[in-house]
């Protein structure tokens, strides 16, 4: 994503119905009861906000203990174009249909991912939201997707399993998750899997390597010899788009 | 608000629904000749737990886990466990049940077969030892029927069924409680991503769950109490759901019999299709949870509303029609009556689409005639919900009013922070007002609403009807566990032979007792 060229200044205020009004509306909630008190509590919190002058068009009780707000008001901070920061993924995010549709078209094959949790981690969490139907997130996982071919191993799969049944199965891909770990097994594991697999594919083109979990730190990758990881709240979405882009759009591995 | 009966309007053709039925029977028959033939490692557990055996190890492991285990390990599942663990405690390998599996737990404890007057003083114990909990149940099941006739049910149709999963139980209550005082009628207490791949049932109060809250007993107990307490303040009978799925069902089944949950999720291929679980697992373990669901007064609540998270809501309108017929062949074999039967459908057309409420009217009102006498459960949109809230907002609306127009019982609410967040105070709020709204702007509204007797609606309906008929023969052909293995629901290819839970499996031999399932099926006569 790139900052679009929406105008020559580079200073820009948000915009209610004229510009340079710097109108913005917010919603919220304070745990406190509804009086005058809390709708002098909602105009601070806008005040603190930098919305100056505030208006609290709505406020309403729920429950004894809560009050709902809808404040609108003019914000007195700018928008500085210039000095907008967009990190940016290194693929795009594909949805399923696009995600299918590249496969399709580009491997003319389906893509095969063979995923498992390994030793003695039992808590298939992880890899069952990025794999299951069911999904996460409101997020389809992969096995939804037409042109990918999920195998889901289960959990505490032997290394030497998982990697003879990448092996049959032709994977493309081979996805690990950890989510509980005791004493760093995360990184043990997957340093181990990670040298089985080399081994194994010794001057072939071996699967890819793609682990995740939150005790993963995405930067990683290298210290511990996998292809790429993904950290908490990744969602199935992600995860294909980043295999479609490494697996479908870049010719060869080594 | 909606007060006076509904009416019918589709006028549908009584010998294709009587066809419809029939199909739906002769495909499920097969699939229940097989439940009856297989036993699994959960029935078996329920089967303890009916007799009393509670508590887990001190890894967390429950002891109806590690007694099946130990009896299986040397007399095998396909016998059941009544036999063998009440031929031990007869031989006095121990005085109870827990000790007993404390006992074999540690390897200190010898199974075998018993035959002849031994199997039949098994028998008799263990038969003993179970009606307990079944009566149990029963008492559950009369102290609900006492409470709903002294505090009463809500005074108005659709029933609004609202979500709580904060994963912590002691968090879930005073939201639950909230949500009550606020209109909820039912309250669904959403479990923790994954405990349906879990092959046991977690033991206490629990306080971290992902995504939602682990169904354990106490947890049941102490958010039924805690209803208890608000449906009194209120003088309205709150209902409490949960989900009996996944691996260990018929426990979960078993659990909300005892602390007296209302409802619970229960489809017949839920599990097969999104959770990868095996087929015939999941239909031995459901036949069982809906025979317990049956004598403990709850209503089931389906899945149909999952198939179109998937599936295009308008092409794949009729395999929902299709899972409704074969949910209500299983629940009735089972025991289940109309009553008891929330057949679940969902508001999932593109809203782009042209004329799409249009025809959301035309499959909930096929769903509403086709199942006049069941509780049907109508679920909001989430397909469509992009995180603009507004335009959430609007289209929650739209799934209101085509539930009060077409009489729909359970609404569970539509949260406009859908694929969001997990539902905010305020979310659950503006919700309930956006319900309250249409209710009492619509009244009896459906008296005045008369589809043409051959215009958009009426045609759509019969379309789709006749399209699951089409279905259901393609189904009785090759059979569902064809049909299934096949892709035809939800797009999901799911062999018999595959799926997780498959080791937990077995046909019963001829010595094969079970004496819940001998109580449950005389109930059922």
């Amino acid at each position: 994503m790139s900052v679009p060229q929406v105008s020559e200044r580079s200073i820009v205020r948000p915009y209610g119905d004229s510009t340079g009004d710097g109108m913005v509306q917010l919603s919220f909630t304070l745990p406190i009861p509804h009086d005058k008190r809390a709708e002098g509590a909602a105009l601070q919190l806008a005040a603190k906000m930098g919305i100056d002058p505030a208006m609290v068009v709505h406020a309403k009780a729920m429950g004894p203990d809560f009050t709902f707000f809808i404040v609108y008001g003019r914000v007195n901070h700018l928008v500085d174009l210039s000095q907008v920061e967009v990190v940016e993924r290194e693929y795009p995010l594909l949805t399923p249909k696009e995600a299918n549709l590249a496969i399709r078209k580009r491997l003319r094959r389906r893509l095969v991912v063979v995923g498992a949790c390994i030793g003695s981690d039992a808590h298939t969490v992880g890899i069952d939201a990025i794999l299951n139907v069911k999904g996460y997130a409101g997020e389809k996982g992969l096995e939804y997707y037409r042109e990918i071919k999920v195998i889901n191993l289960g959990a505490q799969v032997p290394i030497p399993d998982l990697i003879a049944r990448a092996r049959r199965e032709q994977a493309d891909a081979i996805l690990v998750s950890q989510v509980v770990t005791q004493r760093d097994a995360h990184i043990k594991g997957t340093r181990e899997l990670a040298k089985a697999l080399r081994e194994a594919y010794a001057g072939e083109q071996r699967p890819l390597l793609v682990v995740g979990g939150p005790r993963f730190h995405e930067s990683m990758t290298a210290e511990l010899g996998v292809d790429r990881i993904f950290g908490r709240g990744t969602t199935p979405r992600e995860v294909a788009s980043y295999l479609v882009h490494a697996i479908v759009s870049e010719p060869a591995r080594a | 608000m909606s007060t006076t009966t509904f009416r019918k309007h589709l006028d549908l053709d009584p010998a294709t629904v009587r066809k419809a039925r029939s199909l739906a029977r002769k495909a499920g028959r097969p699939i229940v000749r097989l439940a009856r033939s297989h036993t699994t490692v959960s029935i078996e557990r329920a089967v303890l737990r009916l007799a009393g055996l509670q508590g887990a190890d001190p890894e967390g492991t429950p002891w109806v886990n590690r007694l099946v285990e130990a009896v299986c390990s040397t007399t095998g599942l396909e016998h059941g466990v009544a036999l063998p663990v009440w031929d031990a405690l007869l031989r006095e390998e121990s005085d109870d049940l827990l000790t007993l599996a404390q006992k074999a737990a540690a390897g200190s404890v010898s199974f075998r077969l018993p035959e002849g007057p031994a199997a039949r003083r098994a028998m008799r114990a263990a038969r003993r030892a179970v009606s307990a909990g079944i009566k149990r149940i029963d008492q559950r099941r009369h102290e609900r029927e006492r409470l709903i006739k002294r505090l009463g049910d809500p005074p108005q149709r659709p029933w609004i069924y609202l979500i709580v999963a904060t994963g912590d139980i002691y968090e879930d209550i005073p939201q639950a409680q909230a949500a009550a005082r606020e209109g909820a009628d039912v309250i669904a207490v959403i479990r923790s991503t994954g405990q349906s791949l879990l092959d046991y049932v977690p033991e206490g109060a629990t306080r971290e769950g992902y995504a939602g809250t682990y169904a354990t007993q106490e947890n049941f107990r102490l958010m039924r109490a805690a209803l208890d307490e608000v449906s009194k303040e209120l003088r309205r009978y709150v209902r409490l759901t949960n989900y009996a799925s996944g691996l260990c069902m018929p426990e979960i089944a078993t659990l909300a019999g005892l602390e007296r949950l209302d409802m619970m999720l229960n489809d017949s291929m839920y599990g097969i299709l999104f959770r990868d679980i095996n087929p015939i697992r999941t239909f031995v373990d459901q036949r069982f949870s809906r025979q317990v669901h049956a004598r403990a007064g709850i209503i089931i609540n389906t899945g149909e509303d999952n198939y179109l998270t998937t599936a295009d809501a308008v092409e794949a309108a009729h395999t929902v029609t299709v899972s409704q017929l074969l949910n209500e062949y299983f629940a009735k074999e089972a025991g289940l009556e109309d009553w008891q039967l929330g057949l679940g459908h969902a508001f999932e057309i593109d809203p782009d689409r042209p004329e799409s409420f249009r025809l959301e009217l035309a499959h909930a009102l096929l769903a509403r005639e086709l199942f006049p006498k069941a509780p049907l459960k109508w679920m909001p949109p989430t397909r469509h919900m992009t995180g603009d809230i507004f335009r959430g907002y609007l289209l929650d609306a739209f799934f209101n009013l085509a539930g009060v127009l077409t009489g729909q019982q359970i609404l569970l609410v539509g949260m406009m922070t859908e694929a969001v967040v997990t539902p905010w105070l305020s979310d659950r709020d503006l919700a309930l007002q956006n319900v309250r709204y249409v209710v009492n702007a619509c009244g009896n509204l459906h008296e005045d609403f008369r589809p043409e007797p051959n215009g958009f609606i009426a045609q759509r309906a019969r379309q789709v009807l006749a399209e699951a008929i089409d279905l259901l023969e393609r189904i009785c052909d090759e059979g569902l566990l064809q049909a299934i293995a096949d892709g035809t629901f939800g797009l999901m290819k799911r062999p018999p032979d595959g799926g997780k839970g498959v080791d937990g499996v077995a046909a019963k031999s001829p010595m094969y007792y079970n004496p819940a399932s001998e109580i449950l099926e005389e109930a059922g006569k």
